[in-house]
């Protein structure tokens, strides 16, 4: 007895939320996964440093006070490895201002990172987009085909992942020879495996669920079928994936620079920057800490924000 | 409209068994194995049997979704047991399935209206205006509201996605529906509106339905006729009032007996199987049944298999036992 009741009370329940629902919008899964990432703080803060982050790079020129590989010597009165000079915290009027000092060849540092954020974004954003596309195609054709051509692919996967991801990106940029566009390629085929991965696992998941056979049974070809039902609901992970792959691309990229196979100079980049002055840690820390610290916020950025992308598309907290 | 839509002969599926370093096929598992069956224009045939007895396997061969090992199938006179590509999209059209689970069977990142209208695009019906006056048409006929169209999955409960489910598989008219035991993953309140809409539907639009499940009591309620299936074989075959009245096979009593009934005080003659279902990997010799057979007589049901034979007394039933149809039946108890 007291089930039927609740039963009748859950479908009166129903009926009444169906009815209220019909005033309101359709809401589909991006559009709540975007209510849920608004409701999370470290998601928010993480978009807040990378929509920050973007802007700088956007209007770089407006913001950096001078030219990045502008040598300073003889224009104003400064010299080699000048710590920072803010006005307002009490640097005298008379000697110029640079908020992050001067670096070795009497260039301001401020300028440079500034300048040194469209680099790192840029080549975060080609990393990942280079590593998505092909890594998913690759995963997506594994995970629907399957037999020995799954076999083939992942195996070459496996032979990528079984290298030290540096070590590996190393190895490329010797082949290539350095540069940032080398760098590049090379952070793109180590990470390849990952996405190939990940698609490769959805694939397999989402291609038993039965809207995929209910296509089929509909006469949908193969190909409809991948695009229009596999892919769109396999991107999910590969998002967070992708943003997160942001983060490492660009720490990556850094420490290549950082070991002299990225970024060549005088081009201002962050790891380049911190390399050419790790020698003046004691002496001027201001060269390697505000690189550094640009390199942190970046990371640390990009990874709030996929984790909170992460948390917003967890189908498991779909109610 | 006399006549058979399907004709199925000889129908077998094996599945391989892949094992060892290597994934060599070490073995198969006979999923279907040996299936005759008849379904006419206009009925609604259920087909009875307990997990894993290869009900769904020879559902999903009639839709084509699986291809058979051996035997055929014959569909409106056409054999359809391979074709394939081009050939198919016809059959497509006219031979539709609807799902078990009403969670899995509607892609989340579709609208509902998409998601029921995808049969039209694919077969031609090319005019979007058309397209969304039938797609409301289906919608009023299970009982859904033309508001519901731009709505995704997770905005229904398991009754109406189920709905949507079968105006999915009806959008393109077809000739026979094989229902995947639609109402099991449902609420006992959901499964009797469920029922009773396929069931308007099947006689509003005379489909023809082979409506799969392992439940006897909402088969009953549904049918004109049950087939019964055991380890890939249909052991009774039979119409409805017949089967529930004087079921033959020893598998089909036991099935009946089982099903409870609403009265404490009521005595109840429960026939218990011993044993549990054989593995079809390794299937038992002779008759499938005979090890959990009350009735199975040594040197004969585990020797030599019975196929479906016709039962005596004239009317239209056919079990596969030895000593209850056939020539050689003993009278029935």
């Amino acid at each position: 007895m007291t089930v039927s009741r609740k039963k009748a009370i859950e479908l009166l329940e129903n009926e009444a939320g169906d009815i209220t629902r019909l005033f309101e919008k359709p809401t589909g899964q991006w559009r709540l996964a975007l209510r849920r990432f608004r409701g999370r703080r470290s998601g928010m803060t993480g978009l807040f440093i990378v929509v920050g982050l973007i802007l700088v790079a956007l209007f770089a020129p407006i913001i950096a006070p001078y030219e990045p590989n502008e040598i300073l010597i003889g224009v104003e009165d400064v010299t080699r490895r000048d710590p920072p000079c803010i006005h307002l915290l009490g640097c005298p009027e008379e000697t110029p201002q640079h908020i992050m000092g001067l670096d070795g060849n009497v260039r301001d540092v401020f300028s440079r990172i500034v300048y040194g954020s469209r680099v790192s974004l840029t080549l975060g954003f080609f990393t990942v987009t280079l590593a998505l596309v092909v890594g998913s195609t690759i995963g997506a054709i594994s995970g629907y085909a399957g037999g020995w051509l799954d076999n083939i692919l992942m195996r070459i996967m496996d032979v990528i992942l079984g290298f030290p991801s540096l070590l590996l990106a190393i190895a490329i940029v010797a082949v290539l020879g350095p540069g940032l566009r080398n760098a590049l390629l090379a952070i793109a085929i180590v990470t390849l495996p990952g996405y190939a991965r990940v698609m490769r696992a959805q694939v397999l998941a989402i291609k038993e669920n039965d809207y995929v056979t209910a296509s089929r049974a509909l006469g949908s070809s193969t190909r409809s079928i991948l695009l229009k039902r596999i892919i769109p609901n396999s991107l999910t992970p590969l998002v967070v994936l992708a943003t997160l792959g942001v983060a490492t691309a660009i720490l990556e990229a850094a420490g290549l620079s950082f070991l002299g196979l990225g970024a060549q100079p005088p081009a201002a980049e962050w790891g380049s920057m911190l390399a050419r002055e790790r020698n003046q840690v004691f002496t001027s820390p201001h060269l390697v800490f505000f690189p550094g610290i640009a390199i942190m916020l970046t990371v640390l950025g990009f990874n709030l924000m996929g984790d909170g992308m992460r948390d917003a598309l967890d189908p498991t907290l779909n109610r | 409209m006399a006549g058979n839509l399907v004709e199925v002969r000889n129908l077998v599926k094996e599945f391989p068994v892949k094992g060892g370093l290597l994934q060599r096929q070490i073995g198969k598992v006979e999923a279907v194995a040996d299936v005759d069956l008849d379904i006419r224009h206009g009925e609604t045939i259920g087909l009875v049997g307990e997990s894993g007895c290869g009900k769904t396997t020879l559902g999903r061969m009639l839709v084509r979704l699986l291809e058979p090992t051996s035997g055929t199938i014959r569909f409106d006179g056409q054999d359809v047991t391979h074709i394939h590509g081009k050939d198919l999209r016809p059959f497509r059209r006219r031979v539709q399935i609807i799902f078990q689970d009403p969670y899995g069977s509607l892609d989340p990142r579709g609208q509902v209206g998409d998601t029921i209208a995808e049969g039209l695009k694919l077969h031609g019906v090319s005019d979007k205006d058309e397209r969304h006056q039938r797609v409301v048409e289906m919608l009023e006929l299970v009982g859904l509201k033309e508001a519901h169209v731009g709505r995704y999955p997770h905005e229904f409960s398991g009754g109406q996605r189920q709905r949507i489910g079968i105006a999915r598989a009806l959008i393109l008219k077809p000739d026979l529906v094989v229902a995947d035991e639609p109402v099991s993953a449902l609420d006992v309140s959901v499964q009797a509106q469920v029922l009773n809409l396929l069931k308007e539907i099947q006689q509003e639009l005379s489909l023809t339905l082979l409506f799969v499940a392992h439940n006897l009591a909402v088969v009953e309620h549904i049918s004109d006729r049950i087939a019964v299936m055991y380890l890939g074989r249909i052991v009774e075959l039979t119409d409805r009032d017949t089967l529930y009245r004087n079921p033959l096979h020893p598998y089909t009593q036991a099935l009946l007996s089982a099903i409870p009934v609403p009265d404490p005080d009521r005595p109840r003659n429960r026939t218990i199987l011993q044993g549990e279902i054989p593995s079809p990997i390794n299937p038992p010799s002779g008759c499938h049944f005979h090890p959990r057979c009350p009735i199975a007589r040594k040197d004969l049901c585990d020797v030599e298999p019975p196929s479906l034979m016709d039962a005596p007394g004239g009317v239209e039933h056919q079990a596969a036992c030895w000593l209850r149809a056939g020539d050689r039946a003993v009278a029935t108890g």
